[in-house]
């Protein structure tokens, strides 16, 4: 699959903080296009930060500061909230981590799939709910005139996630942003989850930029690997080319992951006063 | 793969919607019964000893312990108990040292003018109360919202019979804006029929504008001084469930699907604050019942706490003992009915 | 925890330290003008000038004269002794009441538990008020009596809030620790599960006491509380009720001390609660 010329996402010295103390995501540079880019990194590298304040949704007593900051052409820098409004869930999604906090627990699960078509396409009532049940279908999930009835509370983490990427792709935005989509779920669904993801955006021509902190799983559906650590990005490589890192940090992070060959074996740890004097 | 979804209950049957309703009306039962074991116990830690008040000082063993008898003072206490509950069950609280009246009777008579008080203290403060707190929340950090933290925070800490009585003070004596203490001027005191026994309708009905617009002028400063306190808790506790609410995962997914700031406050967190606003709504209803003994006391209203705190200073045990027991019952049954709005109004117990 | 909240914790903890540096510094000041009240007033607060009665704010008495012509601003500060006292009272009463039933039924659990809480219920359903004002009227006006009356009705809070919290402490690894070494019972209820459930006690403590603060002057408003001539604001209040058109100064100073002393808890409990709540976040 060729990347797309022109870059869906652009940016440039991007800085993020509290307007007083150390900067949380330092001076970062990238390009995404309609491909499938992965950011990882562990915790506190800035990673969930980026992705949000691609959609606007950075908490109010943060900074934002970037020479350049573009999403489909639109200086996100500069956007009023009603173009906030069109932007977001329209030409471009997010799904995050825990369905069980990010579902909203007092409406139903049809109410919550329709609510981006109410608010982006304009279609009668009978349009919205085949769109509901097709994209129910389309997600995995079965009896789908049931499931539009419940609540967030009787589903489990699984379903969760499967309704968190309806909710994402039902109006068939352009870019879909995955914050860390797994990390609440049991590993035998993990892989079924991002397959899924993956096949998708696939399908519908999309781009996805896949916050994880599992190499592993990046590994096996992304295209391109971009790892940050405390607000900087060290490296950028081609999925493909992990196993052959020659940045320290990928290293240890690829050598860390746990699985058969690894068992019983002390697993490698970072030398960080190393990586402080690395470019 | 298809993932299918696990049935668990998805609708209450209404075999558990009795089952619930039924231990709400249990409790409430067991509840008033302590009530009224509490009555019931301090009408006998009163120092007063009802037989001799009855026969007097100089009454001989016999006719005391006829009296005793007559008064069933000589069963055991259990025994009393139960009479004192068969006697409620007929509408007999005692008949009022101060005045002369059946206790129920002054009481029927007293209470339609702290309803009055009370509901449009309420309608008042509910409505300021929940208009201030969504305009926190819709801008946090705002000066409106400082104004609302400052008024709430002040509200709740103000002895309610201070301020009424520098309200009186600065509206009654000084501004001449409210006509001052009691529901109307002694010109239309005894003019008024009484048909629903509140004077704002009757007096409405009465059809004498100008007696209407005197109530209104009496009425007017006692429901703000309590509206005031209603509104500060309603505006603290909403304020506070609406922003914990605003903090959560799920409205940061609603603002990433592109929702307004009005359809996520309409939407997410009003739906999810339902049960903290029916609970605060209803509490301040009975805190303000409370509110009203210290407040008809300023404003001379003739209601159910000035009823109370005239019988505290003519030391009138069974008038105390029975407006407690209404004011204490209303609080009980309020609080229940509470409980059981909130789990009703449940979207997800449908 | 996601790391987009982590640094709006350092916003929120200034706000929390602003509030609870004045409601300290308010406690501190009620304090101290309880324990120096005879060395901070100017006057003798029960020596009654018939020539001096009242009074506007002047220079030599700054909050004016009451009707009986005695110093407002020294019986403010007196006033300060009943209200503390019947904090202190009303503190030693509901606290360990509620906490050791609280605790006792989480960690008994079933029909102990159940009656508990019902027990619980009853008094949490009753208005504070009325009852505090119905008991006191039977037995007599006191500062023991207001306590008694109005801790009868403010203990449910206590106990609700440790069951709550030792139910959780039930599951957690460091009670499994303690009953893994031999300690279950009155030593685990008192040695650990206290402990741990005080600090809430006293966040909820310090919320509770200004409304309490409001009940007891109501209490003295309506003559229920301390006797005259003591100084208390309540019934303070109440005598410069009856002159507050001409004299509005006898009712505002100890009204005014009122509003003070149940603002000074209100700040207290907010900056610990907020100071509790994120340090349950992380």
């Amino acid at each position: 699959m060729t990347a797309n010329t022109s870059p869906f996402i652009i940016a440039d010295r991007l800085t993020i903080g509290l307007p007083e103390g150390r900067p949380l995501v330092d001076g970062i540079s990238f390009e995404i296009g309609k491909e499938r880019v992965a950011l990882v990194g562990e915790s506190g590298s800035g990673k969930s930060l980026t992705a949000r304040s691609l959609m606007g949704l950075l908490a109010p007593s943060l900074s934002l500061n970037a020479s350049q900051l573009s999403l489909a052409g639109n200086d996100l820098r500069h956007l009023k909230p009603s173009q906030w409004q069109s932007l977001r869930g329209g030409k471009v999604a997010m799904v995050m981590q825990d369905p069980k906090y990010a579902l909203n627990p007092s409406k139903t699960i049809g109410w919550q799939v329709e609510e981006p078509l109410l608010l982006h396409r304009k279609l009668s009532r009978r349009q919205r709910q085949e769109k509901v049940l097709a994209m129910l279908e389309a997600v995995g999930l079965a009896n789908p005139h049931q499931l539009i009835k419940r609540y967030p509370n009787q589903l489990s983490g699984g379903m969760g996630q499967r309704i968190m990427l309806a909710i994402a792709l039902i109006t068939d935005p352009e870019f879909l942003i995955a914050d860390e989509p797994t990390s609440a779920l049991d590993h035998a669904m993990r892989d079924q989850v991002l397959s899924l993801i993956q096949d998708l955006v696939a399908q519908r021509d999309m781009g996805l930029l896949l916050i994880s902190h599992d190499l592993q799983q990046v590994a096996d559906h992304c295209q391109r690997v971009m790892v940050m650590y405390q607000g900087k990005i060290l490296d950028r490589l081609a999925a493909k080319d992990l196993p052959q890192a020659t940045h320290p940090y990928t290293q240890t992070l690829w050598a860390c992951r746990p699985s058969l060959a690894t068992k019983g074996k002390r697993l490698p740890t970072l030398d960080r006063a190393a990586l402080e004097g690395y470019p | 793969m298809a993932v299918s979804a696990s049935s668990s209950g998805r609708s209450m049957p209404i075999r558990r919607l009795v089952q619930r309703l039924a231990g709400n009306l249990f409790s409430l039962v067991i509840t008033l019964l302590g009530l009224l074991a509490f009555t019931f116990t301090l009408s006998h830690l009163s120092p007063v000893d009802p037989v001799l008040q009855l026969v007097g000082d100089h009454a001989t063993a016999s006719t005391y312990a006829q009296v005793r008898h007559q008064l069933g003072l000589d069963h055991s206490l259990p025994v009393q108990f139960w009479h004192y509950l068969q006697q409620l069950a007929q509408g007999h609280l005692g008949v009022s040292q101060s005045t002369g009246q059946p206790v129920a009777d002054d009481l029927l008579r007293t209470f339609p003018a702290t309803f009055e008080l009370a509901t449009c203290a309420l309608i008042l403060g509910a409505t300021c109360g929940i208009g201030l707190a969504l305009a926190s929340v819709w801008h946090p950090k705002s000066w409106i919202d400082h104004i609302a933290r400052v008024i709430s925070l002040l509200g709740y800490s103000v002895p309610v019979f201070w301020i009424g009585l520098l309200g009186l003070l600065l509206f009654y004596a000084g501004l001449h804006w409210s006509a001052g203490p009691g529901q109307l001027d002694d010109l239309y005191v005894y003019t008024l029929e009484p048909k629903t026994g509140l004077v704002i309708i009757d007096s409405w009905l009465s059809g004498d504008r100008q007696m209407f617009i005197n109530a209104l002028q009496h009425l007017w400063l006692p429901v703000v001084i309590l509206g005031l306190l209603s509104m500060a808790s309603i505006t603290r506790l909403l304020r506070a469930a609406l922003l914990e609410e605003n903090s959560k995962e799920y409205v940061t997914l609603a603002r990433a699907k592109g929702a307004s700031r009005w359809r996520i406050v309409w939407h997410h967190l009003l739906p999810n604050t339902r049960g903290t606003l029916i609970t605060v709504v209803m509490l301040s209803y009975v805190s303000l019942l409370e509110g009203a003994v210290l407040t008809e006391s300023v404003f001379a209203w003739p209601g159910l706490g000035r009823y109370l705190t005239n019988a505290l200073f003519a030391s009138d045990m069974p008038a105390i003992l029975g407006a407690t027991l209404v004011i204490g019952s209303c609080f009980i049954i309020i609080n229940a009915l509470t409980d059981a709005l909130v789990w009703l109004t449940d979207p997800r117990t449908r | 925890m996601t790391e987009t909240s982590l640094p709006l914790r350092a916003v929120r903890r200034d706000k929390r330290r602003w509030l609870l540096i004045i409601g300290y510094s308010l406690l501190g000041l009620l304090i101290a003008m309880a324990l120096f009240a005879p060395w901070v007033s100017p006057y003798d607060p029960n020596a009654q000038v018939m020539a001096d009665r009242l009074l506007p704010p002047d220079s030599h008495h700054w909050f004016g004269t009451d009707g009986f012509g005695r110093d407002l601003l020294s019986r403010v500060i007196y006033g300060t002794r009943p209200t503390l006292l019947l904090v202190v009272f009303i503190l030693l009463l509901t606290v360990p009441v509620g906490m050791t039933v609280g605790i006792a039924a989480g960690y008994l659990g079933g029909w102990v538990e159940r009656i508990l809480m019902r027990i619980t219920d009853i008094f949490l359903s009753l208005p504070s008020l009325v009852i505090a004002l119905a008991m006191v009227a039977v037995l007599g006006p006191s500062i023991l009596n207001g306590a008694l009356a109005l801790a009868l009705t403010s203990w449910p809070p206590f106990a609700r809030q440790a069951r709550a919290e030792t139910q959780q402490l039930r599951r957690s690894d460091y009670l499994a620790a303690a009953k893994m070494q031999g300690i279950k019972g009155l030593p685990l209820m008192f040695g650990h599960l206290l402990p741990l459930c005080l600090p809430s006690a006293v966040v909820r403590a310090a919320l509770s006491l200004g409304g309490i603060i409001l009940s007891a002057a109501g209490l003295g408003f309506l003559g229920m509380g301390v006797q005259p001539p003591t100084a208390e604001w309540g019934s303070m209040v109440a005598e410069g009720g009856k002159v507050i058109f001409d004299q509005w100064w006898v009712a505002a100073a100890p009204g005014g001390a009122i509003l003070l002393a149940s603002l000074t808890f209100n700040f207290i409990g907010d900056g610990l609660r907020d100071r509790l709540d994120s340090r349950n976040d992380s």
